[in-house]
């Protein structure tokens, strides 16, 4: 019973296998690659280990607090970080070995040609509660 | 005039009249819901006319619901009714059956979440929200898990014999493990694994009972007001709950002096002697590393060679905790905490600090990061000399 963050990177983690972007597939594999999106979504609900799953738009905008009584400063439109998450699953499970597992098929979406894409996915454990039982 | 529900008294009878639904030849599945079903009416409609014999009431309602749940099952495979009437009341249940719902929900079949959440569901009639609630989940997440786990034991034979540890695990699990909704799980296993003493007279099941009454009575000298963590070595031993220390070591020897030791029995032996400790530095560390000893025999855990590194360290001094951690492999959850604490006894404050540190970057929860991170900064913070 832990929680996992996959966590699916525009930029910023190793080239996937398949790494063809995604407008120069064909529209029937989009349909195909959003569809087993969809479809592994539904499973881990029938599972049991689905907890929620949110893509994010591209384009990001950094704000910081600008001391007191005045408006934040904002700083972008930025898209070109070298780091952007496009989204993420969150996922409870009973062992990091089932995280790993269903990143796996996470990953094996299919791309361009079908094929899966291979892309990494950033596994990261969620902090937990402190167990009573300490000693 | 209405009077509000006493649920602990409601949900305690979950499992009974369960039991008397699945001896009546109700399948274990659909007569679990029509037990929630009949409990979710039973809060409803018990404040405005409460009823004399609420055991009676709950079966009849559930059994009801059982039937109107099979007939809409039965007419939607448009089969014939395959049950008649209502049979006449069955015997008083023996607390067999209640023992019987425990082994059938922590069925080794189970993966110990969905195990986790059949228990708290079916032996404790607890909703399926408020479990969702209690390990932050989406309710149609937990609702899978719960058929799902409904599924998988369905062809378990509900009078065969199952074996103890499966569910003393589960009820440690729940006692240990979880977030907070509107059901305090801890208390809420306690509830459970008194209720399986009282099914079945067996020494672990006192003993895990044993520790988890020892661990409750500090819940409150646990953390400060902000919320973090107070190590034991600094709780206020006056906030502890003497009364449920009291029960927890009577029930704990009364269990010992049956020579049957279990791993629970040596673990609530440690918090025993931790409770009996008028001061920190009153603690009979001797003793403790003599149980940690027992239990390295019993369990083989890392965990526990680790917990005993420590207790090495206050019975022997930090260099002797210091050779015992230095047996075990590095890598371990908490090993750099333990290294850092026997380290700053030792007074190597340098070492202690930066390994504080390395520890709170990979503590698995953010009261235990935020803790060591003050250590390290404690640490840090300290004139140079």
């Amino acid at each position: 019973m832990a929680k996992y963050l996959l966590l699916k990177h525009y930029r910023g983690a190793p080239a996937a296998v398949n790494d063809v972007p995604m407008d120069q597939w064909t529209p029937e594999e989009i349909s195909a690659h959003v569809q087993y999106m969809r479809d592994f979504a539904a499973r881990l609900e029938e599972t049991g280990e689905f907890v929620d799953h949110l893509a994010l738009s591209p384009e990001g905008t950094f704000v910081r607090y600008d001391g007191e009584g005045r408006p934040p400063v904002t700083d972008g439109p930025f898209a070109e970080t070298k780091d952007l998450i496009a989204g993420w699953t969150v996922i409870d499970v009973d062992s990091y070995e089932r995280a790993l597992e269903l990143a796996g098929e996470l990953s094996a979406a299919p791309g361009a040609g079908g094929k899966p894409i291979h892309e990494w996915l950033e596994v990261r454990p969620f902090l937990a509660v402190p167990p009573t039982i300490a000693e | 005039m209405t009077t509000p529900v006493d649920e602990v008294l409601l949900r305690s009878l979950t499992p009974n009249v369960l039991a008397i639904l699945v001896r009546r030849g109700a399948d274990f599945a659909t007569a679990e819901d029509a037990v929630q079903e009949a409990l979710v009416e039973a809060v409803r409609v018990w404040p405005d006319g409460p009823p004399r014999d609420p055991k009676g009431w709950l079966v009849t309602v559930a059994w009801r619901k059982f039937l109107d749940a099979t007939r809409a099952a039965a007419a939607r495979r448009r089969r014939e009714d395959l049950v008649q009437e209502e049979p006449a009341p069955g015997p008083a249940p023996a607390v067999d059956d209640t023992l019987q719902l425990y082994f059938l929900c922590a069925h080794p079949s189970l993966t110990p979440s969905s195990a986790v959440a059949l228990t708290l569901r079916a032996v404790g009639g607890l909703t399926t929200r408020q479990i969702a609630a209690a390990y932050l989940v989406p309710e149609a997440t937990m609702a899978q898990r719960i058929s799902r786990a409904k599924r998988t034991v369905s062809g378990v034979r509900f009078d065969q014999p199952g074996d103890v540890a499966t569910v003393l695990r589960v009820l440690y699990l729940v006692f240990n493990e979880g977030y907070s909704g509107d059901v305090d799980l801890a208390a809420e296993a306690i509830r459970l694994t008194r209720q399986l003493a009282a099914a079945i007279d067996h020494p672990e099941v006192s003993g895990l009972l044993a520790l988890m009454l020892l661990h409750h009575a500090r819940r409150a000298a646990r953390t400060a007001p902000d919320g973090s963590l107070v190590p034991l070595a600094e709780q206020d031993r006056g906030r502890w709950d003497t009364e449920s220390i009291a029960e927890g070591v009577q029930i704990l020897q009364a269990a010992l002096a049956r020579d049957r030791l279990g791993e629970f029995q040596a673990q609530a032996a440690i918090a025993a002697l931790h409770a009996d400790a008028p001061t920190a530095e009153e603690t009979d560390w001797v003793q403790i590393v003599e149980w940690y000893d027992e239990l390295a025999r019993l369990t083989d855990s890392p965990v526990v060679r680790l917990n005993r590194a420590v207790a090495v360290g206050e019975a022997d001094g930090p260099r002797a905790g210091l050779a015992a951690l230095a047996e075990l492999d590095d890598s371990l959850p908490r090993h750099a905490a333990v290294a850092a604490y026997l380290h700053e006894r030792d007074g190597d404050l340098a070492t202690a600090a930066r390994l504080y540190a390395e520890a709170a970057q990979k503590a698995p929860n953010l009261a235990e990061r935020a803790h060591l991170t003050r250590q390290a900064a404690r640490l840090n913070a300290r004139p140079s000399s």
